[in-house]
């Protein structure tokens, strides 16, 4: 519990919420206790499932199907000093709608569902500053239009009439931000809003919250997973465990004097990466293993993401030059649809790009270039470049065994069979860190860890030159990603491999890539070597995408206003 | 880089302890999942055990059946169902286990001045077991004459549900409908399942033009009242057909119309598994198109066409009632619930004869079992959907 | 929205120029030409027919021209509102519809606002209160909804009101008012006799309309957007009705498309077996005597009214829902 003199806007009793299932109930969250101070922000971090979302619910006595079972949630005014207990409210009744959006409000991780697709942006703010304020419709109109012009929306007297699904995923959360102040309220909880943002996006919404904070003195519970977010924005940090706090203090003090176990491996699971100390280059043989020449690719018909129907091309590349040299482990980071993806399918042929080549050099010295339907032919590429995927669970055919996953690119080009197959098969899957003894498994008995090496057995059951590696370690959680990192890189020394990592994660591909790099709307914007590039990068955009980057270290923060 | 730190702790537990729980060692497969997900399904299990039923008595319906379902005997029109009787007492009050049903006697009604029949608890009518009857094929193999119970004379009257116009034995008959009615369902959605698959398929795989022909010939024969259209192929059929040909092209016309539902749900989950991250895999690892499809796709939506397919039969059974009902379907002598039910179409030989309605309680009872299988097989379709 | 009205428009012609072949098909389909069996069939029964009579026929249908040139000619007809001459009642087509085209809409129009009406309550009630009795309850008859062919709920409706309340529940008027001209007193009779038609015919849709609204609700009231409505301070109830039910509410709406073709089937057999003065009996009747010209004209005329009710429910949906209407995504 952190101890300031000034008074708390909300205090948090031993606050319990269960969920009545059949055979007894489940402990949501047991006995919390806690406050939040006006103009201060509080982190709660915690796993999926460890009752941070249902705290803040339960703030809100929003909690249905389940039930707060014991404690208190006292508010309490900052200028009359009157206070209000909520959970023993009736959870629909007037007084807690009195204080629901007015003074406490919420914002959520996902701002297409939590806004309604069938409603203007205007409307649902006006609905709450209606339900709140005693004001005519023309009047709540322009309030709701000042909330939009104070979270920064262009143009917001057009953009008020707009409907969610025509903005753009950053201009939601602000839609969604600009809602939830418009009543002014005291207490604003923030539950994940920026987990499914990009990183860039994620930095303007942080710095927007912090803004809106500072001028208004408001109380802000941010829920969060991200260490880095945390260190970034926090000034008081609640650790979470299976419903419980197990630590509550300044934020400094969980960062560098953390007390509970858990919360030291959180701190350290974060730095992790971040740590890697720069490989050696490898030495550069005179030609490139890749070399892509000026590549433009465009997909057609597609429609926009704005309101009017646009049927004109949409480029996705365009003029992308790049080389992987042998041996070397090349990143190519950016954000969501900045063509990354794109590229790895064009060098497995799976889309043709208008223009340019991708010449590849094979074993056998010949060149073929991969923009060429011709070039995969005789199915030689394919043995020679192979691909990892992202998602492990939908990248394994959940009808066939392990044995049989790992066996069909074998038993396809016809490389081994019978005995010799099923050996094949076991030393591969010992190769990546299994036993022999999973063979006849599905693969639903397997974590998404295990599923991941199993995709990558797939992957070097051909005795590969080139790996494509497409977001493969995104889905993982943080020490699965750093073994499955270090077998990639165990894999890479013992079999030669040169490996292409597609990733957003600029962490990762520091650890891992000796080159990276930046892919920015389709073009690259900076390639270099890897810790150069992320430790002191050129160009503005790749200086943008690293500095919004949260550091998990409080005493380190790097974000600014802009 | 930290987007997912949180979860990392969580490492050290056994990671996605859900998909772990509840599959021993892993080592089930596709169709072991759905069938132990069919098993949890209670009404749906319990269906399957009354469509067994069903078909059973469609199978055996000849030796089943009592009496000749054709025979016309003009002496019983109208006639009431007999109760069943197990325990008798005879004259001395003794009671033994023996099944029988009474008499009939027939009264004048004095108003109407019609004949009814009136059960005369007077007339003993003992049962047996496999007595000889009319003679049939079993299986349409075998002849014989041996039918599961009977009455004990011959020619004695057993009208369990009652009989119909011409004195015809409503069980006998409504047993030989069970046949031809669920036939009629099943060979539909044969018939349908191939325009279905190859039309389905193929748009899903080629896309394209043919996909969008497809597409709109779908939308188009889906906006159409099927019933008019239906009766109108029918009765375009001349009337001088043979019964069997009737059938065929009745249920051709059925699965003319009916094969959309199932060519969507097709090229639905054709599209759907082309984007699988793991067809692409195996195109990577240099499968032949026909090897893709054939090996990861087709397992992959066999449980869903197998699904759509069960939830087509009731449909195809409620049409053919229909059309026969109408009278533009099959024909008698051609014997379908449709056509049991055509004679209950007077309101004053329902009033007469309900028991007329039984074959209508036969299709309730189907195509509630059947919807409930279908339900049941589409929740256990797909174990893997997360 | 011009766009896409103009779009909908031409996609709706060439549905009903292709719905035309189909029908065209259909009168082509019975061995010989119908004059031909026609003659042959009257000749039969000893009654005769003027040769200019049929010489008139032939000509108006082309009979001796290919076969393009008498779909051109029959189409040609239909387009100007001349849809024939019915030879098995000896009306013209046209007379026969305007006799008894109102009756059928009413019947088929009240079925689809029962439909509604009914649907729209339960289905939210069965959502919000899922796994109450009162859900049980709707889901049990839900499925009986199903099972049931109209015909055969007919059919016990008929028996059940004949034998226990002793009233007959065929046609639409009572005698006195068969051919009368419309009167309050006809109206009332009207309303007195045409519940048990709507309540058959639209059972089955209804039990699909309350499942399609409530497995939508159930998906609805689950996203994040209810929660964030009510975490706005708004009434539970509120919430409900603003939001989840105005989403579910618009693949409800989409739900026209199949609604319609279902009514009129599904009241087809229905006026059969209550006897009403439709226009299913007449076709029923054109169908068993092979009076294809009028079948196809009732056929075509069908079909005409169920692409009308889908072009109203893709315009409606379209002004209901801001994604279609701005071009987002399809109309399905």
């Amino acid at each position: 519990m952190s101890t300031s003199p000034e008074q708390p806007v909300l205090q948090v009793r031993k606050l319990s919420v269960d969920f009545p299932h059949k055979d007894g109930a489940f402990h949501a969250i047991e006995s919390l206790n806690f406050d939040l101070l006006p103009g201060k922000t509080t982190c709660f971090v915690g796993e999926s499932g460890s009752g941070k979302s249902v705290t803040a619910r339960a703030i809100m006595n929003i909690v249905d199907p389940a039930i707060i079972t014991q404690g208190s949630v006292t508010i309490i005014d900052r200028e009359s000093q009157n206070s209000l207990e909520l959970t023993s409210l009736d959870t629909d009744s007037e007084e807690i709608r009195a204080v629901r959006g007015a003074r406490i409000a919420m914002i959520f991780q996902e701002p297409m569902s939590s806004l309604s697709p069938v409603h203007t942006i205007g409307q649902q703010i006006v609905e709450a500053i209606l339900l709140h304020q005693d004001v005519n419709e023309t009047e709540a109109r322009k309030r709701a239009i000042e909330a939009l012009k104070a979270v920064h929306i262009h143009s917001p007297e057009r953009a008020v009439d707009r409907y969610p699904f025509e903005y753009s995923g950053g201009m939601r959360q602000r839609a969604m931000i600009a809602m939830a102040i418009a009543c002014e309220p005291d207490i604003l909880i923030a539950d994940e809003p920026t987990t499914a943002l990009d990183v860039t996006t994620q930095a303007e919404i942080l710095l927007l919250i912090r803004e809106l904070q500072r001028k208004r003195g408001m109380s802000v519970m941010f829920i969060t997973h991200d260490m880095g977010v945390v260190a970034e924005i926090a000034d008081d940090v609640a650790v979470m465990l299976n419903g419980r706090i197990v630590e509550h203090g300044p934020v400094d003090q969980i960062f560098h004097a953390p007390k509970h176990p858990y919360t030291r491996k959180l701190i350290d699971a974060s730095l992790g990466l971040e740590q890697a100390a720069a490989r050696p280059v490898p030495p550069r043989p005179d030609k490139p293993l890749i070399q892509i020449d000026d590549i433009r690719l465009q997909f057609g018909g597609h429609k926009s993401w704005f309101s009017k129907t646009v049927y004109g091309a949409v480029v996705a590349l365009e003029s992308v030059s790049l080389s992987l040299w042998p041996g070397e482990i090349l990143g190519i980071v950016g954000e969501s649809g900045s063509g990354k993806t794109s590229l790895g399918r064009v060098l497995m042929g799976r889309y043709k790009p208008v223009s340019g080549s991708a010449i590849y050099t094979d074993r056998q010295g010949r060149e073929r270039d991969l923009t060429q339907a011709a070039s995969f032919r005789d199915k030689q590429v394919y043995r020679e470049i192979r691909m990892i995927f992202q998602d492990p669970y939908s990248s394994l055919n959940p009808r066939m065994t392990v044995e049989q996953i790992i066996a069909e690119p074998l038993r396809i080009n016809g490389l081994a069979s019978g005995n010799e197959l099923r050996e094949r098969v076991a030393n591969l899957l010992e190769r990546v860190g299994l036993s022999a003894s999973m063979m006849e498994r599905y693969p639903h008995a397997f974590s998404g860890g295990q599923r991941q090496r199993i995709g990558i057995a797939r992957a070097i059951a051909l005795e590969p030159r080139v790996i494509i590696a497409d977001e493969s370690t995104s889905a993982l959680d943080g020490s699965v990603r750093a073994q499955i990192l270090d077998l990639l890189l165990d894999l890479r020394d013992e079999l030669g491999l040169s490996i292409i990592f597609i990733a957003h994660d600029i962490g990762v591909v520091r650890y891992l890539c000796d080159r990276v790099a930046v892919m920015h709307r389709g073009r690259v914007v900076e390639t270099g070597l890897a810790h150069q590039v992320c430790d002191a990068p050129v160009d503005s955009y790749t200086q943008r995408l690293i500095s919004a980057v949260p550091r998990p270290d409080p005493r380190q923060r790097g974000l600014r206003s802009a | 880089m930290n987007s997912t730190i949180m979860t990392e702790a969580a490492a050290d537990l056994p990671e996605d302890s859900s998909t772990v729980r509840g599959t021993l060692a892993g080592t089930e497969s596709q169709w072991q999942l759905i069938r132990r997900r069919f098993r949890q399904h209670r009404m749906a299990r319990v269906s399957l055990y009354i469509l067994i039923l069903f078909a059973f008595c469609a199978v055996f319906a000849n030796f089943l059946a009592p009496k000749d379902p054709l025979k016309v005997q003009a002496r019983y029109t109208y006639a009431p169902p007999q109760g069943l009787h197990f325990i008798d007492r005879d004259e001395n009050g003794d009671w033994s286990f023996r099944p029988h049903v009474y008499g009939y006697k027939v009264e004048v009604e004095p108003e109407a001045l019609r004949r009814v029949f009136v059960i005369d608890p007077s007339k003993k009518i003992y049962l047996n077991w496999f007595v000889e009857g009319h003679e049939y094929k079993l299986l349409g193999l075998f002849p014989s004459n041996i039918h599961l119970f009977g009455p004990e004379r011959k020619r004695d009257p057993l009208y369990l549900l009652g009989s119909d116009r011409l004195g015809r034995d409503m069980l006998s008959r409504l047993l030989l409908g069970t046949r031809i009615s669920l036939s009629v369902g099943i060979v539909g959605v044969v018939l349908s399942l191939f325009f279905g698959v190859l039309i389905g398929g193929l748009a899903g795989f080629y896309g394209g033009w043919f996909d969008a022909v497809t597409q709109r010939t779908i939308e188009f024969l889906r906006s159409l009242p099927t019933i008019p259209l239906w009766m109108a192929l029918a009765s375009a059929m001349p009337s001088d057909w043979s019964p069997l040909r009737v059938y065929f092209v009745i249920t051709l016309i059925l699965s003319l119309l009916g094969w959309t539902e199932l060519a969507r749900v097709v090229r639905g989950r054709f599209l759907a598994l082309k984007d699988e991250d793991y067809v692409a895999a195996a195109l990577y690892d240099g499968a032949s198109h026909i090897r893709v499809v054939m090996r990861h796709m087709v397992p992959a939506f066999t449980s869903h066409i197998i699904t759509a397919a069960s939830l087509a039969i009731p449909g195809m059974i409620l049409a053919e009632t229909a059309l026969s009902f109408l009278g533009l379907g099959l024909q008698s002598p051609v014997v379908s619930w449709g056509v049991l039910l055509q004679e209950a179409q007077n309101i004053r030989v329902l009033a007469t004869a309900p028991w007329l309605l039984a074959p209508g309680l036969a299709i309730v009872i189907a195509v509630l079992a059947m919807n409930f299988v279908g339900d049941g097989l589409r929740d256990a379709a797909d174990p893997y959907a997360r | 929205m011009t766009l896409y009205l103009v779009r909908r428009l031409v996609t709706m012609l060439l549905t009903l120029l292709a719905l035309s072949v189909v029908v065209f098909v259909v009168i082509q389909l019975p061995p010989g030409d119908f004059i031909t069996s026609y003659i042959a069939r009257l000749s039969g029964s000893g009654e005769t027919i003027d040769q200019a009579v049929i010489d008139t026929l032939r000509e108006r249908y082309q009979m001796d021209a290919p076969i393009l040139a008498q779909y051109w000619a029959w189409l040609k007809g239909m387009l100007h509102g001349e849809f024939g001459y019915s030879f098995e009642m000896k009306l013209p087509v046209a007379q026969i519809f305007s006799e008894r085209i109102g009756i059928s809409l009413a019947v088929e129009l009240l079925a689809v606002v029962v439909m509604w009406a009914v649907a729209i309550p339960i289905g939210i009630y069965s959502a919000v209160r899922q796994y109450s009795i009162g859900d049980y309850f709707a889901t049990v008859i839900g499925f009986f909804g199903l099972a049931v062919p109209n015909f055969l709920f007919a059919l016990v409706l008929m028996y059940i009101c004949y034998v226990w309340f002793g009233v007959t529940i065929t046609g639409l008027f009572s005698p006195e008012y068969m051919n009368a001209k419309w009167s309050l007193d006809r109206f009332l009779d009207f309303v007195q006799h045409v519940w048990a038609p709507v309540l058959v015919i639209a059972t089955a849709g209804t039990a699909q309309l309350v499942r399609v609204l409530r497995a939508n609700l159930l998906d609805e009231l689950n996203k994040p957007y209810v929660l964030t409505a009510r975490a706005k301070g708004l009434e539970k109830r509120k919430v409900i009705m603003r939001y989840p039910v105005r989403v579910a509410m618009n693949p409800l709406v989409s739900t026209i498309g199949w609604v319609l073709p279902t009514v009129i089937s599904s009241s087809f057999v229905t006026a059969i077996v209550l006897n009403l003065p439709t226009l299913s009996p007449i076709l029923l009747r054109a169908l068993l005597s092979q009076d294809m010209y009028l079948a196809g004209a009732l056929i075509l005329f069908m079909g005409v009214l169920t692409m009308i009710g889908t072009l109203i429910s893709d315009l409606l949906l379209a002004w209901i829902d801001p994604r279609i209407r701005l071009g987002m995504v399809g109309a399905n």
